[in-house]
């Protein structure tokens, strides 16, 4: 009886081991959150969010080139990443077994992989030396790089979902190859494919190391694709090891704006999953 | 007579069919750029990947002539006198990944666990799901700004209680640091293999008098261990790349690390600090060298996994 016992209280010992270590991972975020909220909001206000940085000594100034430059780098790396990336998920789902589609399928694995920082060194060899400056173009590019893993599997993933009868009807009707896909299979995939756009947004708006060595980061206000410019993670990351107080709370704020950003793009993601889900 | 009109009006309908196929054909152009470009995409993203490869590669020939195999076992990296061993560097991030995954490996698998067997539906378990997917989705360069402010003091208490140097920076840190930056990879993937774990296994373990414990222990655990270990591995490749967060608390010394509480630096890192300031293409061939191998390393981790985690779907 005694063993019984014994083997109960390791079981209940056990379950509130598993609850506590479970509930111990999950409080970093809230540590997180409650710090960048609570010096975040602080310096949050309109000024902040339009004006440009100034130098050391001066109280004020804000982030806008740094978030204007943050969405040019997303403009730029979108519009490279997402046309391609849906094309190759699409090839993957439509030629399952091909060879070309295993070597495919690898190399997105090693991508998904690669340090962020290794694209950086690969941007600036590509284009910043070839150039001669550095530029938001190339950070684009990095950006680009890291986002298209995400895209090519969830469009894959969700292609991979969908009833093959779908494509026959669109046979059945005389419709043409390619229209069959882009008017009909696309559509009826769209909530995977636009969640998987954003979420390689959320994930790579945050990234700072492919940055360092193509964007570079600029304390202007600047347009033009093929100068410097800031983004939020870099300013953060300047800010952040700077020794002034002023450049601190600069930071705080910046990487409140970051996080609200990347969270919204998370939740909206999700929301878009489930509400725009065609049936059938 | 009958059968001759019939046959007629197959004919004609034939006759319309072809016209339509005609018509279609015009089409078949379309159809066919559409399939070329389907598959140029696919192999020039092939190629995109080959060509990381061999830029990387034929960037790091310069220092491979200079200095060999000599490039892994020395430790001085001295850009002056154009001296670099790359030695610290492995030694800083094989010890701050390893330690952040020895601390990692309870933590993800009772979240694992918690997800996977214990709460796996309803409100908790959502809630959990959710705070761990944001944890992944929190970028790195926040994890290394919080960690300089929240972690680095505690650590520096901590380290002047028990009469280290008080840095705060430094090796212990940054593992702790990704330590709770690697648990969301770990966690997801140990989730699904505990989940796949098939129920009436579990059942039959339960009918024999069997406690949740004994379950966990005899069933789930051992079913699921190869998937747990490629979510560990995987996460591993995390923290081996892992660099702006780590720059912020290593503390960027470029020495052989002495003790867990001092300064290092590691090899994401040190590109990260030296990589736009390299003169003279040595320099700049070593760094690129280190990259190459995180790009190796990493490569050879990610498809281990990835294999792992395959053959464990197809059982």
């Amino acid at each position: 009886m005694s063993n019984l016992k014994n083997r109960k209280i390791k079981n209940s010992i056990f379950k509130s081991l598993v609850v506590i270590f479970a509930l111990a991972s999950a409080v970093p975020l809230l540590i997180i959150l409650f710090f960048i909220t609570k010096e975040g909001i602080s310096s949050l206000n309109l000024n902040f969010l339009f004006s440009l940085p100034k130098p050391v000594g001066e109280t004020g100034g804000g982030i806008a080139n740094a978030i204007v430059g943050t969405f040019i780098l997303i403009i730029i790396a979108t519009v490279i990443s997402v046309p391609t990336g849906i094309a190759i998920g699409i090839f993957l789902n439509e030629y399952k077994k091909h060879k070309l589609s295993y070597y495919t399928r690898l190399c997105v694995n090693i991508l998904q992989g690669t340090p962020s920082i290794v694209i950086g060194m690969i941007a600036y060899l590509w284009i910043v030396k070839q150039i001669g400056s550095f530029s938001a173009f190339s950070g684009g590019i990095a950006l680009s790089i890291m986002m298209l893993p995400v895209i090519i599997t969830s469009t894959e993933e969700t292609l991979k979902l969908l009833p093959y009868s779908l494509k026959e009807s669109a046979y059945a009707l005389g419709i043409p190859y390619y229209a069959t896909i882009l008017k009909v299979v696309l559509p009826a995939g769209i909530n995977g494919i636009l969640t998987g756009v954003m979420l390689s947004v959320a994930r790579v708006a945050g990234e700072t190391a492919p940055l360092l060595f193509t964007a570079f980061g600029s304390p202007f206000m600047n347009l033009d694709i093929m100068k410097p410019v800031s983004s939020l993670p870099h300013v953060i990351f300047t800010y952040a090891t700077s020794p002034y107080n002023e450049f601190h709370s600069l930071a705080w704020g910046a990487s409140f704006v970051l996080i609200a950003f990347v969270l919204i793009m998370n939740i909206s993601a999700k929301m878009i999953s489930k509400r725009w889900k065609v049936k059938f | 007579m009958n059968a001759l009109t019939l046959d007629n009006t197959i004919l004609k309908v034939k006759g319309k069919a072809f016209s339509y196929r005609k018509k279609l054909n015009k089409f078949g152009v379309f159809d066919f750029l559409f399939k070329n470009f389907l598959g140029l995409s696919a192999i020039s993203f092939i190629i995109l990947l080959i060509g990381i490869f061999l830029t990387l590669l034929i960037q790091s020939i310069p220092s491979i002539e200079v200095f060999g195999i000599n490039f892994y076992t020395k430790s001085v990296w001295d850009p002056v006198q154009s001296q670099f061993g790359s030695l610290p560097f492995l030694a800083g991030t094989v010890i701050t990944s390893f330690l952040a995954l020895l601390i990692t490996i309870p933590f993800s698998l009772a979240v694992s666990l918690f997800l996977g067997e214990y709460f796996s539906k309803g409100f908790l378990s959502n809630l959990m799901k959710n705070c761990i997917e944001l944890l992944g989705g929190i970028p790195s360069v926040i994890y290394g700004f919080w960690g300089l402010f929240f972690l680095v003091p505690i650590m520096r208490a901590f380290e002047s209680s028990i009469g280290v140097p008080p840095l705060g920076i430094g090796i212990s840190t940054t593992s702790l640091l990704l330590f709770v930056m690697i648990i969301p990879y770990s966690a997801s993937i140990g989730r699904e293999v505990i989940s796949l774990v098939p129920s009436n296994l579990k059942e039959a373990a339960l009918a024999l008098g069997a406690t949740k414990y004994e379950v966990v222990r005899s069933v789930i655990l051992p079913y699921a261990k190869s998937g747990i270990f490629a979510g560990i591995l995987l996460a591993l490749g995390r923290a081996l790349g892992e660099t702006m967060a780590v720059t912020m608390v290593i503390g960027n010394r470029n020495l052989l690390p002495d003790s867990i509480f001092g300064p290092a630096n590691t090899m994401a890192s040190l590109i990260a600090n030296e990589f736009t300031e390299a003169t003279g293409d040595v320099y700049l061939s070593s760094l690129i060298q280190i990259g190459l191998l995180l790009f190796i390393v990493t490569t050879v981790i990610n498809i281990v996994g990835k294999q792992i985690i395959k053959r464990f779907g197809k059982d």
